[in-house]
């Protein structure tokens, strides 16, 4: 049996304490898949109509901060009339549970999925101890 | 944000409360809106001659979408695989929907389905669907008496 696609809620909104943003334009907060491995920590966030100029991610000790800005679709001409999801900005941040090597960060954007790869710190990686024998 | 007296104290009795007023102000900020959401959401643009049917659909690609036309009736079907982690990978968290979608669109006119026009972009597809011919309305000139 096939499994439906539904998204359980609506888009969420994000929120940053207590300020407003200067361009009226709703920010979402992206759904996001993060997977870890032996090496690295994979993010996988959905911003669809971002394109790949529009992607903007910093990391500050282990803040990893996600934008996208929306490249418009706007059809001149062409009023709108039947609405079930709005254009707007996504921004999410996250606190990592390991130390990164910023330097071999890679990311990448295909079909409006951010693909972002970070590479574990080498002292974060776990080592084996070895006995000696005494 | 009024800061509370009580920073000095070594704590704030009154953080958590405005962590919890911040949360239920988000939480119903978007109230009214459907709760379900079907996937994928679309948008409709009507042109004078032509329809536009917009979908996000991130993470989907040209080949994982059919697109049929029927009378009036554009039918959106398609999968979403999910990715699988490399080896020894465990998830931290899954938040993006996966499977199979169908949604059937009413379109407000009938469609030439030889000029259907579809286009994937930054995850939003986009099918621009032209009106037929015999369809369009026709200005009736009145004739004077």
């Amino acid at each position: 049996m096939t499994q439906e696609v539904r998204t359980a809620d609506q888009r969420t909104a994000a929120t940053t304490a207590g300020s407003e943003r200067a361009v009226e334009r709703p920010v979402f907060i992206p759904p996001a898949d993060i997977y870890e491995t032996r090496d690295n920590i994979v993010v996988l966030a959905e911003m669809p109509g971002v394109g790949p100029d529009g992607v903007d991610i910093t990391l500050e000790r282990r803040m990893l901060t996600v934008r996208g800005r929306h490249a418009g679709s706007e059809h001149t001409g062409y009023p709108r009339v039947y609405n079930e999801y709005t254009d707007g900005d996504y921004e999410r941040v996250f606190t990592l549970s390991e130390n990164i090597d910023r330097d071999r960060i890679e990311a990448t954007l295909k079909d409006g999925v951010l693909h972002l790869v970070l590479p574990k710190a080498e002292t974060a990686k776990p080592r084996k101890i070895e006995l000696k024998a005494s | 944000m009024a800061l509370s007296e009580f920073p000095r104290m070594g704590f704030d009795p009154f953080a958590e409360l405005r962590r919890m007023q911040s949360e239920m102000n988000r939480m119903f900020s978007g109230f009214g809106f459907a709760t379900a959401r079907d996937f994928p959401p679309i948008n409709i643009w009507l042109g004078e001659n032509s329809v536009v049917v917009t979908a996000e659909l991130p993470g989907v690609t040209r080949d994982d979408v059919t697109l049929n036309l029927q009378d009036d009736v554009l039918t959106l079907e398609g999968k979403r695989e999910p990715k699988q982690p490399e080896q020894n990978g465990n998830w931290q968290r899954r938040e993006r929907a996966y499977g199979s979608f169908s949604r059937a669109i009413q379109l407000p006119f009938r469609v030439d389905a030889d000029k259907v026009e579809a286009r994937f972009n930054n995850g939003v597809l986009e099918v621009e669907l032209e009106r037929l011919e015999a369809d369009r309305p026709k200005k009736i000139e009145i004739r004077a008496a």
